[in-house]
């Protein structure tokens, strides 16, 4: 059961949260002028990395602010929190 | 040696103390025709029939732990092939039938089991989605029916089919070819198999970068040092992200831990594998009288071996909803595997864009019925440079040409 530390609320229980994904992706700008390969990059392919990950979590049954953790993906430690700004996906 | 009744008697004369090794120890030779990277099931049936079907004897496996210490033998091995589009079902089916003459073929005793699979459904779009995918299988040529709720109790006294259970079953759809095989037994056959017919088993030997010149693949280097190969398979299940990413190849794949339990043996109670998507789990007893249960995989990625409290918890809820019998049955052991999931549910078993470099991957919760199968058609691509028409369409261009399938209705969470 993981801890998080949610940036608004404090640290809570796995079970109030929602899992959002890889992080840093960003919509495309143009996305009438994207190729396929492009379009498929951006919904499909994710880096899943084996060690350190930065993803989203969303405080679904608190708050309901999304935010961003590094998390490492083998040990399952948290190692930052940190909320988004508009230009980080 | 080949197994048989007279073996047997043979070394019960001598105690059983002569029995000799299953296969090999071989120590990796600088150059093969063809590495398989991955000694789990899929891996050593691929290599098997590379050696059976294709004439490739100078070919290894690399397996960074034990063969069959990763999913394969962390699985609950339901075997099933009644997937909902004609792509998978072809590919599965073609599973089944290598699956009803796997021990004969391997002279080992992989323990399959056709005692039927139930997927229960407790609401009317649950049974619409079933009588689709029961007719769906039938225009496949694969068994499948349709049975009610009364039939379901008439098999399977102790499920709790009451209409007042806050998700009453309506009905199930039942695959009677479908059921369950020993896991560690279809690693170690298809070892001793594929030893008997030259292939290297290399154990401890973790592959940790992949080799290209001009495009095309030329080795790889392990914990074991530099071996050279023309054509390398990579089929590495949770692990195929570490993999691709040392070639700079993206894959539409992420990593989840699946988690199972075992509980103290019982006697027998349940002859069947019963599965439900809607309250969320499954479960079956093994022939030692434990029941086997599992459920979905935790949301967030993971290379740990090892799940959450929350999942184990959600688990038991849905068991005891289903066989309010097992409320006091204690659980004896849990365990995690890592899965390998995909946006569609479906495996990829492909070509990549280096030349000789073949991935297969994205089996996730339910790459075990497919052992065999995957195995035949992942050795026809890899011999032939082509995939197999059965394979063909598990490619990775389906993510770009949009052409997925989305079997997330009858793989989602049934295993
Ligand atoms: C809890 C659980 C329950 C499941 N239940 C079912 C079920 O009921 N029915 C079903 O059909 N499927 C089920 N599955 C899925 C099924 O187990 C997998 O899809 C299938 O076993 C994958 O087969 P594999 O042989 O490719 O994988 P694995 O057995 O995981 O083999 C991959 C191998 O690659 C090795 N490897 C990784 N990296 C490297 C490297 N760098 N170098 C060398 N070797 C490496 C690993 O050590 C491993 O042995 C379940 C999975 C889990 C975890
Ligand atoms: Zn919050």
């Amino acid at each position: 059961m993981l801890l998080i530390k949610c940036p608004w609320c404090g640290a809570r229980a796995e079970t109030e949260f929602s899992y959002g994904g890889e992080a840093d992706i960003k919509r495309p700008e143009a996305p009438d002028k994207l190729s396929d390969k492009e379009w498929a990059d951006y919904l499909f392919m994710r880096k899943n990395p084996r060690g350190t990950h930065r993803e989203l979590w969303n405080h679904s049954q608190g708050c309901r602010r999304w935010f961003g953790a590094e998390r490492n993906t083998v040990t399952y430690q948290i190692a930052d929190i940190f909320t988004l700004s508009e230009d980080s996906g | 040696m080949r197994y048989s009744a007279l073996s047997l008697v043979k070394n019960a004369f001598t105690h059983n103390r002569n029995w000799g090794e299953a296969w090999r120890t071989p120590d990796p030779k600088k150059h093969y025709d063809a590495l398989i990277v991955g000694g789990g099931g899929h891996g050593l049936a691929t290599a098997y029939y590379l050696a059976k079907e294709h004439g490739m004897r100078n070919i290894a496996v690399l397996e960074k732990n034990w063969i069959g210490g990763g999913n394969t033998g962390r699985n609950t091995t339901i075997v099933r092939s009644n997937y909902l589009w004609t792509e998978a079902s072809l590919l599965y089916e073609k599973s089944m039938q290598l699956w009803e003459r796997l021990s004969q073929e391997l002279n080992y005793n992989v323990m399959f089991s056709q005692r039927g699979v139930y997927n229960l459904g407790h609401t009317l779009q649950d049974m619409r989605d079933i009588e689709r995918r029961v007719h769906a299988n039938r225009l496949n040529g694969i068994d499948a029916k349709v049975v009610t709720a009364e039939e379901i109790k008439e098999s399977i006294p102790h499920i709790n089919t009451s209409p007042d259970a806050r998700y009453p079953i309506l009905g199930a759809s039942l695959q009677p070819r479908a059921g369950v095989a020993r896991h560690d037994a279809v690693a170690w056959g298809f070892a001793r198999a594929a030893d008997n017919l030259g292939v290297d088993i290399i154990e401890q030997c973790e592959v940790t970068a992949i080799n290209c010149e001009g495009g095309h693949v030329t080795a790889v280097e392990t914990s074991r040092g530099t071996i050279h190969a023309e054509k390398i398979g990579v089929v590495v299940a949770g692990n195929a992200s570490v993999l691709s990413s040392m070639v700079d190849l993206r894959l539409p794949i992420e990593s989840h831990p699946l988690q199972a339990y075992v509980s103290e043996p019982l006697r027998p109670i349940i002859d069947t594998v019963i599965m439900s998507n809607a309250v969320h789990g499954y479960i079956s007893q093994s022939d030692k009288g434990e029941l086997v249960i599992g459920a979905g995989i935790d949301a967030y990625t993971g290379y740990g071996q090892r799940g959450s409290f929350s999942i184990i918890e959600h688990t038991m809820q849905a068991i005891i909803e289903l066989f309010p019998i097992f409320s006091r049955v204690r659980m004896l052991r849990l365990w995690g595997g890592i899965v390998d999931v995909s946006p569609d549910a479906c495996p990829i078993i492909s070509k990549t864009p280096i030349d000789g470099l073949y991935f297969n991957c994205g089996w996730g919760t339910g790459g075990f019925k497919a052992t065999p199968g995957s195995g035949w058609v992942f050795a026809h691509t890899i011999a032939k440079d082509q995939p197999h028409s059965l394979n063909k369409p598990f490619n990775l261009q389906r993510f770009e040409t949009g052409a997925l399938i989305d079997e997330h209705g009858a793989a989602a969470v049934a295993h």
